[in-house]
């Protein structure tokens, strides 16, 4: 009896797939974090547009990981890759994954990415690989909205109530840990941005930092210096202590009944 | 043997599918429909695109393209879905804005250049009573192209589609 051949772990994927994993990865795991608002958001408003934010993502994740997959051929769909991988072939940035319990939590974790993924899709529009050029194109519109709304919310809560300053303030401080992992390109990212493939976010940083330190201070809020880092290593594979229950989550229901269908 | 239908043929039975959430739009209104063209393999190809990446209304459209063209014999044709170039509402239709106002929506306006950190809305006007005195709601609304507005002539509350 033959062993099952097992997939290929991420990091041994060539890079362009780990490439547009690490954008589907991001992609997906805030449309989940985002979901866990349904019907739970301060008000109906914002219920309606954290899952509205949540779906366009999902929908860029879908056209990710199915660009993943047919890079990679080896049969695996966009279900495959998004249900059945484990934690340690999840390749997207730790704040994506960073829980959202507090509505000033949130906001501050989509200021932050949002932010990031306009910068990174506005310039990823004149990628070499077409598949990533279009899926640019389509989600810097969308982003540009979200990265709109999260602005407005930084604002009114920054320079709103006492409360609503400090709890936004406190939300800033929470996620900015994991902000510098955001810039931290690696070698495989620059050997595909001297491709013309990919984007050196290295140089998302500074244009980057303008719009949030504008916001920053319109909301009379502050960026604290000398907090700590995080030490990062999403790209790798490494995460937080609340990734595997996000995971669990998300694919329980597909692992439980594979091949299932509504 | 099914009829063979030509190109023509196709492209209108095709154009005439509606929007699943907005019904009195067909896909053509919108400017989801891009091509019908014969490809090399002599299949008809149906070209779509979504109007929001995540745009659930995509697979459904798909399924009624189907549906529609194999009602009229039409079975070997292919609905390929495309991202390039991205789907702006300046591709809707002047039939399809009216169309929309009657339906009580607001159209999509003019698109603005997003630069600056906090964009200022245009209102638009009140697809019932047309006041241009409106208030924006929510900037997210029932689906991806829409944010809610009310209106503060005759205080209906009313969708307005995104320009985008």
């Amino acid at each position: 009896m033959t062993a099952p051949t097992l997939p290929a772990s991420t990091m041994e994927l060539a890079p362009t797939v780990q490439y547009v994993l690490r954008l589907g990865d991001d992609a997906l795991v805030l449309a989940q974090r985002l979901g866990e608002w349904s019907a739970k958001a301060p008000e109906l408003e914002e219920d309606v547009a954290l899952t509205n934010i949540a779906l366009d993502l999902l929908g860029q994740a879908r056209a990710l990981l199915s660009y993943a997959g047919r890079l990679e051929d080896a049969g695996r769909d966009e279900d495959a890759l998004a249900f059945l991988r484990d934690e340690r072939d999840w390749v997207n940035v730790q704040l994506v994954e960073q829980p959202g319990g507090d509505f000033a939590d949130t906001i501050a974790r989509q200021l932050f990415f949002s932010a990031y993924q306009y910068e990174l899709y506005g310039r990823l529009v004149d990628s070499a690989d077409e598949t990533l050029a279009a899926v640019a194109a389509k989600a810097v519109k969308e982003v540009a909205y979200h990265r709109d709304h999260a602005a407005r919310w930084v604002v009114r809560l920054g320079d709103g109530t006492e409360i609503s300053h400090a709890r936004m303030q406190a939300g800033l401080e929470r996620m900015w840990p994991y902000v510098g992992e955001l810039f931290d390109s690696d070698e495989l990212e620059r050997g595909l941005a001297g491709q013309r493939i990919a984007v050196d976010s290295a140089k998302l940083r500074a244009p980057w930092r303008h719009f949030v330190d504008e916001v920053v201070a319109e909301a009379t809020l502050s960026i604290t210096e000398g907090l700590w880092t995080a030490p990062g290593g999403g790209r790798r594979g490494i995460h937080t202590e609340s990734f595997g229950y996000l995971l669990a989550e998300m694919q329980h229901l597909h692992r439980s009944h594979p091949g299932g269908r509504w | 043997m099914s009829t063979e239908l030509t190109v023509d043929e196709v492209r209108e039975l095709a154009a005439a599918v509606v929007d699943p959430e907005i019904p009195v739009l067909t896909i053509e209104d919108l400017g989801v429909l891009r091509s019908v063209d014969r490809g090399t393999d002599g299949r008809v190809v149906v070209t779509i695109t979504p109007t929001y990446s995540g745009c659930p209304a995509m697979d459904v459209i798909t399924a009624d393209i189907r549906g529609t063209l194999s009602a009229h014999g039409a079975e070997d044709v292919e609905v390929r879905t495309v991202l390039a170039p991205a789907w702006t509402t300046d591709w809707m239709s002047e039939q399809g804005k009216r169309k929309l106002v009657e339906y009580g929506i607001a159209p999509p306006g003019e698109r603005r250049s997003s630069g600056g950190p906090v964009l200022i809305e245009l209102a638009p006007r009140c697809p019932r009573c047309g006041s241009g005195r409106t208030r924006l709601v929510s900037r997210f609304g029932s689906t991806a192209c829409k944010s809610i507005y009310s209106c503060q002539e005759c205080l209906e509350p009313f969708d307005h589609f995104k320009a985008i």
